[in-house]
């Protein structure tokens, strides 16, 4: 594929944000995933070429960060931390239980084309524990049957809202556009803190 | 009186204390004005006085660090915002950003004014996309409101301010490693010296702070020093923000005076989850050496932790009780710092491989007694062998687990595995219980 007048004039405008252009290449990676769900070769050869690099420079970088995928992902990417804490409060039985229900295993993806699995590192959101996260929005503490669920959801295009998120879970390439600093105007939808974000502040208000 | 201390989380229960108007209707950028209105050398001043330490692990005093910066060489400098929080257990910036992204950008505005900084940067972990809207939106109204961009409140100070978004690199967290990673190569740390305040983000000054200590300035310069200090204890000022996590009754943020101890901060939680007893914790991250119940009176500040043995990191308060083995928990952070090492360094790349494979072994009953003292001898040797800490973070719950858990690794071995029930901490376990 090629890119259209507006997709590279996007791009220039994220190799604007910075005093040197190189700085530019995570969002632009991003960028990339978001129009084709992945890093495509055609990504890669584009940002090699506005950010004059080699593609070889450009694939190092993709390569070295996880969130960078080198292959489609679910239309929702279903990460279970499974990190200790989280693990230990339930993020292992729920992955295990979810990958069964699924009938993939982790980095895999349903052959719809509609749901991926991925077992992840500490979210910061330990308070929350097991926590879940979809196209990195917060699902906070989970069971096995509340992520059965979800994902059933997911399948029928019917997925649940995030915890602490917007009203409508958004798809994966959506999301990645935020990631590449793109506004969707969402900001002001969702909580501004879930429940364990305002215990001390709560005690305090108790006077204790 | 309440022993605790709302001050960075004083707003975050109203319903849009994330917005502009939210945060002014509390004072917010108050403090810019109050700021501006000084030199920027009396901004420093002011903040190494405090006695504020960085909140991101280390504890190296904030205004120090900006004092390191040269001052008339005619270089460009930066600030740049470790927002990378991705330490296990660690769980305070990102709700912090959620609720009140613009008490960041109002400590930026200060900060980047006193290292005289006209450009500033938020590194921000990219797993977080709600926390990414909440900041960005705030970046864009502050700009629209003349609070960024050129010439800040008429007082002829230009400051650009960039969210940079990470894609997934626990090592991005480290400061050189993150400043490569802006640059848009792979986020490898870079051998110190020179130190960033000298060769920084494209070898120029750069100051490199975590979110909570950069949060801190605007309550600082607006309420004094006198205020700060009033809070902590003597070598550790004023309040900062625990995250208990985990076997308690009821997990979540404290914002309290440095110093308080976990038996003050569990009782305020409701205590371990109930019919349970404290087993172990982390007194701020896994990369600080693991706790016990004999700790539970440690002043949670900079000197108290260090003295007990371990660090306060970022105060992350993992806590695991009886049900847990600590054998499977120190397995899946070994884990993790073999995942999340960058390759760089020989003994990080292949040391955590090799803790991997005979921690798993001996989880899984197949390990000899000599191998725990392989264990502490590969922890050894690659502790400050690195170019980072990354390797000092995954020998600290191993040889902290062996030093108060032994027996419960050798009753691996003859019990031929686990002898634990993996469900029993859950936290579906108690579902349904009293």
């Amino acid at each position: 594929m090629s890119y259209s007048p507006e997709q590279i004039s996007i791009m220039d405008s994220i190799i604007a944000r910075y005093p040197r252009k190189r700085s530019a290449i995570m969002p632009l990676l991003h960028f990339v995933q978001s129009i084709s769900g992945f890093v495509t070769p055609e990504g890669i050869e584009k940002i090699a070429e506005l950010l004059e690099l080699s593609t070889a420079e450009v694939t190092a970088v993709s390569t070295f960060y996880t969130q960078y995928k080198p292959e489609p992902v679910g239309e929702y990417h279903v990460g279970i931390c499974t990190n200790t804490l989280c693990a230990v409060m339930g993020g292992d039985a729920i992955f295990d239980a979810v990958s069964e229900h699924l009938g993939i295993a982790n980095d895999e993806t349903t052959k719809d084309g509609k749901v991926s699995l991925e077992r992840i590192e500490c979210n910061a959101a330990c308070d929350y524990a097991p926590v879940v996260m979809v196209n990195w929005e917060f699902f906070d503490n989970q069971t096995i049957q509340s992520v059965k669920d979800l994902v059933d959801g997911a399948r029928t295009g019917n997925p649940p809202a995030p915890t602490r998120g917007p009203k409508t879970l958004r798809t994966w390439k959506e999301n990645s556009a935020v990631l590449a600093g793109l506004s969707d105007g969402l900001a002001g939808e969702g909580p501004s803190a879930g429940h364990a974000s305002l215990l001390g502040l709560n005690l305090s208000k108790e006077g204790k | 009186m309440s022993k605790l201390s709302p001050v960075l989380s004083a707003h975050w229960d109203e319903a849009d204390s994330f917005t502009l108007e939210g945060y002014k209707r509390h004072g917010g950028y108050n403090a810019v004005s109050k700021a501006l209105a000084m030199t920027p050398d009396e901004v420093i001043a002011l903040v190494k006085d405090s006695g504020l330490r960085g909140r991101g692990g280390a504890g190296f005093p904030t205004g120090m660090k900006w004092s390191f910066i040269p001052q008339g060489d005619n270089k460009a400098h930066y600030l740049v915002v470790n927002a990378d929080e991705s330490e296990p257990g660690t769980c305070k910036d990102m709700p912090l950003l959620m609720a009140n992204p613009h008490v960041l950008i109002e400590g930026m505005i200060i900060a980047s004014y006193a290292i005289r900084a006209n450009y500033a940067f938020i590194y921000i972990r990219g797993e977080v996309v709600h926390v990414v809207r909440r900041v960005q939106q705030a970046i864009a109204d502050a700009y629209a409101a003349g609070l960024l961009g050129k010439n800040i409140g008429g007082k002829g100070f230009d400051l650009e301010l960039v969210l940079h978004i990470g894609a997934g690199a626990y090592i991005c967290g480290e400061e050189t490693a993150l400043l490569d990673s802006l640059e848009g190569f792979r986020g490898q740390p870079r051998l110190r010296p020179p130190f960033p305040a000298i060769a920084g983000l494209y070898a120029l000054p750069t100051v490199v702070n975590n979110v909570e200590s950069i949060a801190s300035v605007p309550a600082i310069i607006e309420h004094g020093n006198e205020w700060f200090q009033a809070m902590g204890t003597e070598k550790s000022k004023g309040f900062t923000l625990y995250s208990l996590s985990g076997h308690v009754k009821n997990p979540g943020q404290i914002e309290a005076p440095l110093g308080i101890t976990l038996r003050e901060l569990l009782e305020l939680a409701g205590g371990v989850r109930s019919g349970h007893t404290l087993k172990f914790w982390t007194p701020g991250g896994s990369s600080t050496p693991l706790f016990t119940a004999e700790h539970l009176d440690v002043p949670l500040d900079y000197e108290g932790v260090a003295a007990a043995g371990s660090m306060l990191g970022t105060k992350a308060l993992q806590i695991f009780d009886e049900t847990t083995c600590v054998v499977r928990a120190v397995l899946r952070w070994t884990e993790f710092y073999k995942h999340e090492s960058c390759g760089k360094c020989t003994p990080c790349r292949e040391g955590t491989w090799w803790l991997v494979q005979i921690i798993r072994d001996l989880e899984a009953g197949k390990g000899t007694p000599a191998d725990l003292d392989k264990l502490i001898d590969i922890t050894n040797n690659i502790a400050g062998r690195s170019f980072c800490a990354l390797a000092d973070g995954a020998a600290s719950p191993i040889i902290s687990s062996i030093k108060y858990f032994r027996a419960e690794y050798e009753a691996h071995l003859t019990h031929g595995g686990c002898p634990f029930d993996p469900i029993a901490s859950t936290i579906f376990a108690t579902v349904g219980q009293p």
